[in-house]
């Protein structure tokens, strides 16, 4: 027979050279838009690695991405710049340390009591941070200074620099990327598979399931953190909606629209959710209602998410080429 | 008496009173999900409907408990035309599916009412003869509402426990929790039982937003507070156990008033911590059984 053609490879590569050259064609305006798209699929892709990779639905994920954007608030002196270096990997490790909290406590519970245990304890942070007032309070604050990169006096790139900002968001997603991709095919990722399709037979084979659930926990908590941190660093403002439970819903909503199975998916799914909300905003003030309709829309018409219609769409071509 | 102990003993009654304003959210959330299999977030968007109502109703029609007469019905109403529209496409679904339909529904629900009421918060008079209060000291008073609602919310709970336990419709909601196909080939009509217990669920949400109006006034956001405040009772007191929601709902009550009141600090997550030690202590909640 013929050899299989496969799409995905291409379309990915295709997508990769495309947002390496995007900064050349776009101004400001769209390098932010897209950094903030980018930081967004690196949040869903981190959630997709517990929903499509372990089944465990998290409606609480917005806890360690308000962890991460914290930390670098608490990292950055009053008017002076905290040091990249230093606090990126702070502000990853906080968020796992409380990944890895939670994770011992939530983890114990499955199906929908897990869904309504994250939401519960990333709402407790939502509270403690909204009454807190050394960070804030329900104001929020503001990071004045950007994270500075310089590191043994050489400054390889400036993140007040909107296309510097664009290149090392786009550069930390393909490495969130490819990090998940490795996981995916290690035996870890098929171990989660095998726990989301069958934990019982994964724990009578003799895997230790909640060790693996947790590292994944842990693991994703981390990437949100690293994510948060970007947010807070793009915009120099926290506050304490991050930690909220509508920023858990949709980026759980980036995971469902973008398609679960799929690798990209997510990442399709926050360039389609982010783009929407835009478009949306600037139409109406009541930018939720139609938002709303769509969500519900979406889950009525599309249970593959966006990448499973790509899919079908990309059977639908492999047929008619071998038809020809 | 002395002036410390009652002032303990009404933070005793307004925690009891909380609680029991809870349970009527939160035993419909627990029914639903028990009984049907759906995880509703959209259920405290019918407090926040009820409360509006109210509201609303109270304005036109002038009378309270008018406004209650005529609201409780709608609500059934509005419950069963979501169940015919979306949630019934719902019951073969997923989780995940279930909490994002849901999710859009209370952004939808948000919105119309910012469209519909506006962003402000509005009050909502006590009625007439309930608004005395019982003075207990010289400086402390008890509302006389307040001790109308937790009576009223206790007759309901009796009114659910007797209907679920001791009625032949009890009996058939709780076979069909059990088994679907069973009901079904025994010649019950299952869809109208699910129909019953979401409209009733919509209903308690409802009529609690409804009597809670005159004393937490009526506000956006209000259904989302108690639906995660809700989500909390139901973890602790077992997901499908309508026993469970009202000892988890007074738990809850009383944990959050006694914060507010003693660690202002932390008021906010008292809930919460009480909800991770109940977790680490029995993962599937007070009654829940265990892999449901």
């Amino acid at each position: 027979m013929t050899r299989r053609f496969r799409l995905g490879p291409w379309l990915l590569a295709l997508a990769a050279l495309a947002l390496l050259a995007f900064p050349a064609v776009a101004g400001k305006f769209y390098q932010q838009l897209f950094s903030t798209i980018m930081i967004m699929a690196i949040f869903a892709m981190s959630l997709n690695l517990l929903v499509g990779g372990a089944g465990l639905v998290s409606l609480g994920h917005a806890a360690f991405f308000g962890l991460g954007a914290y930390a670098l608030l608490l990292l950055s002196p009053a008017y002076a710049a905290a040091s990249l270096w230093l606090s990126l990997p702070a502000a990853v490790a906080l968020a796992a340390a409380a990944a890895l909290a939670i994770g011992l406590l939530v983890l114990r519970s499955s199906g929908v009591y897990f869904i309504m245990a994250t939401l519960a304890f990333a709402q407790m942070f939502f509270y403690y941070v909204t009454g807190a007032k050394w960070l804030g309070g329900s104001d929020g604050a503001y990071i004045y200074v950007k994270p500075d990169a310089a590191l043994f006096g050489l400054t390889p790139f400036r993140l007040a620099d909107t296309r510097d900002f664009y290149y090392v968001t786009l550069a930390l997603m393909a490495a969130t990327y490819l990090l998940l991709h490795v996981l995916r095919y290690a035996p870890f990722g098929r171990v989660l598979r095998g726990i989301r399709a069958n934990e019982q037979r994964m724990r009578a084979l003799g895997f230790a399931t909640f060790r693996y659930k947790l590292a994944g926990f842990v693991i994703a908590g981390a990437l949100a953190g690293l994510a948060g941190y970007l947010d807070a660093a793009q915009f120099g403002f926290v506050n304490p909606d991050l930690f909220g439970w509508r920023q858990s819903g949709i980026v759980l909503m980036m995971v469902i629209l973008g398609g679960m199975n799929a690798l990209p998916g997510p990442i399709l799914g926050a360039f389609a959710l982010v783009l929407l909300q835009d478009f949306l905003a600037d139409a109406t003030r009541h930018w939720l209602l139609p938002m709303g309709l769509f969500i519900i829309l979406a889950v009525l018409a599309l249970p593959q998410g966006l990448s499973g219609l790509a899919l079908r769409l990309g059977a639908f071509a492999r047929g008619e080429a071998r038809g020809a | 008496m002395d002036t410390g102990l009652v002032f303990f003993l009404i933070q005793v009654l307004n925690g009891v009173q909380l609680g029991l304003l809870l349970f009527l959210v939160a035993s419909g959330l627990t029914l639903i999900f028990g009984i049907m299999g759906i995880i509703n977030l959209a259920h405290g968007s019918f407090y926040m409907l009820g409360a509006y109502l109210a509201f609303s109703l109270a304005e036109l029609c002038g009378s309270f408990w008018l406004s209650l007469l005529i609201a409780v019905p709608l609500t059934v109403l509005i419950g069963l035309a979501l169940e015919a529209a979306l949630f019934r496409l719902l019951y073969t679904r997923d989780h995940l599916y279930q909490v994002l339909l849901t999710y859009g529904l209370i952004l939808v629900f948000e919105e119309l009412r910012s469209l519909i009421f506006g962003d402000d918060v509005h009050g909502v008079a006590v009625p007439g003869f309930l608004e005395a209060s019982i003075p207990l000291t010289d400086t402390l008073s008890y509302p006389v509402y307040r001790l109308f609602m937790s009576a009223v919310c206790l007759a309901i709970a009796g009114g659910l426990a007797l209907l679920i336990r001791r009625t032949r419709l009890g009996m058939t909601i709780r076979a069909g929790a059990v088994n679907r196909e069973m009901v079904q080939s025994l010649g019950i009509d299952i869809g109208l039982v699910y129909r019953f217990v979401f409209a009733l669920g919509v209903a308690l949400a409802a009529f609690a937003g409804m009597i809670a109006a005159p004393v937490a006034s009526v506000f956006p956001g209000m259904g989302n507070q108690i639906l995660i405040v809700s989500f909390v009772v139901v973890v602790i007191g077992g997901i499908g156990s309508i026993k469970g929601a009202f000892l988890g709902a007074l738990l809850i009550g009383l944990a959050d008033t006694f914060g507010q009141v003693y660690a202002p600090a932390i008021a906010g997550m008292t809930v919460y911590v009480l909800m991770a030690a109940v977790l680490l202590w029995r993962p599937a909640g007070l009654f829940g059984r265990a892999g449901s």
